[in-house]
């Protein structure tokens, strides 16, 4: 990657890059929509026919160079992404082997809570531990890395003021609505953004919120008596130990999508959260 | 190579392969010889956490009305023998009370019943992550502790039991603490072979294999005592 390494050619910051706020709608490959091009991606996997050409016109393929190469994110935001990616799976593949020893939500001798999984394990190549002390351990041991990573990129978001371009605010809404609009193809024009759009500034803040949640509740189900206000305020064990297995799937529905969009809308984002440099369509800063 | 030879389609591709593929590196490993190791290590880590920040030594466990006990038939009660171990002649049974003490003892169940009495109904946590309320009734650890008095060099409890050796060590501030008791009733009536005949630890801040059945010594000790299960890899404290 030394070819073009950041060095080379540093943004001058004195310039923002104020025109790609202005002309999306020019830039946008707007005959590649993701949808279009997730059934296209699709297809072709299923049939696993070779692709040597597009049926549609030729992709607006940027050319590299033409567009600036931005700084995009912090090495603390990177590191704090990947360690989390990693952590997380960690986590959620250890508590899939703690849920084994007990397969129900609620109290013994009482009706259980809903849940399609109830009573079933989850398959051997999810689950990390081997038996439930492994999962245990296992749990307890990568929970103080998934705690600290999380306050280190707090921490750094908001003493950066970065928070600004993620946390999604009431002026957010409107502009979510705006966003979605477009993805559903009721609006021509790509709405004007900043460093992430409404519907990512959505996201995003509920995945933070999310995470303290689950780390929240984690705490309420390990000491129910010792911190029995926490427990309480997730209504009790029981349900604390519910609301931190949904947690689960809602963390995996949000990496499903979040790893499609960044595939298929801005796939040069994917480099920017490695090394941390953009060149792509969307602005770098608010 | 730059990534601009990876087209979005590949890279689409790609995630399609490492999602599941990283999600198949967990396949049921406990860590190995290498991190096994580490993990206790951790576990260790969380035990100093659990005892010395914490545990609140004046911090009681919530309390439940007796109609929210569990169904009797629906509380489970685990041992290590088949079929329960029971006593040859319970007339005969008593407690040894020593180790780095002043005055070691020997107890029968009638010197206990006589201790000062607590009875409360509390949640039972498993380890394995399910609840149910019971009624118990016995008498405060801490009242034993007064009449034996533990040496300065005392750090740790060991609890024995005829159930195949079965065995837990335990910190001093949860033994310390005002709702660890040595029950010997369950939801009013003498306790029964499943739930630990005749006398059993019982405690709402600890998990129910910390919570030895059965028991037939109490031992103090300087360094940490080992237990059925923790030595298996469970954590030590056990602490809710």
């Amino acid at each position: 990657m030394s070819d073009d390494s950041p060095p080379v050619a540093p943004p001058p910051a004195a310039s923002p890059p104020e025109p790609r706020l202005a002309e999306p709608p020019a830039d946008l490959p707007s005959d590649d929509p993701p949808a279009a091009a997730l059934a296209e991606a699709a297809e072709e996997i299923a049939t696993a026919a070779p692709a040597p050409a597009p049926k549609h016109a030729p992709e607006p393929e940027p050319v590299a160079g033409k567009r600036p190469l931005v700084h995009r994110h912090h090495w603390i935001v990177r590191l704090a992404h990947w360690a989390n990616a990693v952590l997380l799976a960690g986590m959620i593949a250890s508590g899939l082997q703690i849920y084994g020893a007990f397969t129900h939500f609620g109290p013994r001798g009482r009706t259980y809570f809903p849940n399609p999984f109830d009573g079933k394990s989850f398959p051997h190549w999810s689950r990390l531990g081997g038996w439930l002390a492994g999962g245990l351990n296992w749990h307890f041991a990568l929970a103080w890395p998934f705690v600290v990573t999380g306050l280190v990129y707090l921490l750094y978001m908001f003493f950066s003021g970065e928070w600004r371009t993620l946390l999604f605010r009431p002026r957010d809404v409107p502009r979510a609505w705006q966003m979605q609009l477009y993805y559903l193809k009721l609006r021509k024009e790509h709405p004007p953004q900043g460093k992430h759009n409404a519907l990512q500034k959505g996201a995003y803040s509920f995945i933070l919120v999310l995470g303290v949640l689950s780390v929240a509740s984690g705490f309420a189900i390990y000491k129910p008596a010792q911190l029995s206000w926490l427990t309480a305020f997730f209504g009790g064990y029981e349900l604390a130990r519910y609301w931190h297995f949904w947690a689960v799937f809602l963390f995996l529905a949000f990496t499903l999508v979040h790893v499609s969009l960044v595939l298929l809308v801005d796939p040069a984002s994917l480099r920017a959260m490695i090394t941390g440099w953009y060149r792509g369509r969307f602005p770098s800063h608010d | 190579m730059t990534e601009r030879r990876l087209s979005r389609r590949d890279l689409f591709r790609l995630g399609l392969v490492a999602g599941p593929a990283s999600l198949a590196v967990a396949c049921g490993w406990d860590g190995g010889p290498t991190l096994r190791p580490t993990l206790r290590a951790a576990s260790l880590l969380n035990d100093w956490v659990g005892e010395k920040v914490l545990l609140r030594p004046g911090h009681l466990a919530p309390t439940y009305p007796r109609r929210a006990r569990t169904p009797e038939g629906a509380f489970p009660a685990y041992s290590i023998s088949r079929p329960l171990p029971t006593l040859e002649d319970p007339d005969e049974w008593t407690l040894e009370v020593g180790g780095l003490v002043k005055t070691p003892m020997s107890l029968t169940l009638e010197m206990i019943q006589a201790l000062p009495r607590l009875t409360y109904t509390v949640k039972h946590h498993c380890v394995e992550g399910w609840t149910a309320i019971a009624t118990w009734t016995g008498a405060p650890l801490s009242a034993v502790l007064a009449m034996v008095e533990p040496t300065a060099a005392a750090r740790y409890l060991r609890f024995d039991s005829f159930d195949r050796g079965y065995s837990n060590g335990w910190d001093m501030a949860s033994a310390h603490h005002p709702q660890t008791i040595l029950a010997y009733a369950w939801n009013d009536r003498p306790l029964t072979p499943a739930h630990g005949a005749p006398l059993r630890l019982y405690s709402p801040l600890k998990l129910g294999y910390k919570l030895t059945k059965f028991l037939t010594g109490i031992t103090f000790t300087a360094e940490r005592p080992g237990g059925y299960w923790e030595d298996q890899g469970y954590p030590w404290l056990g602490g809710v």
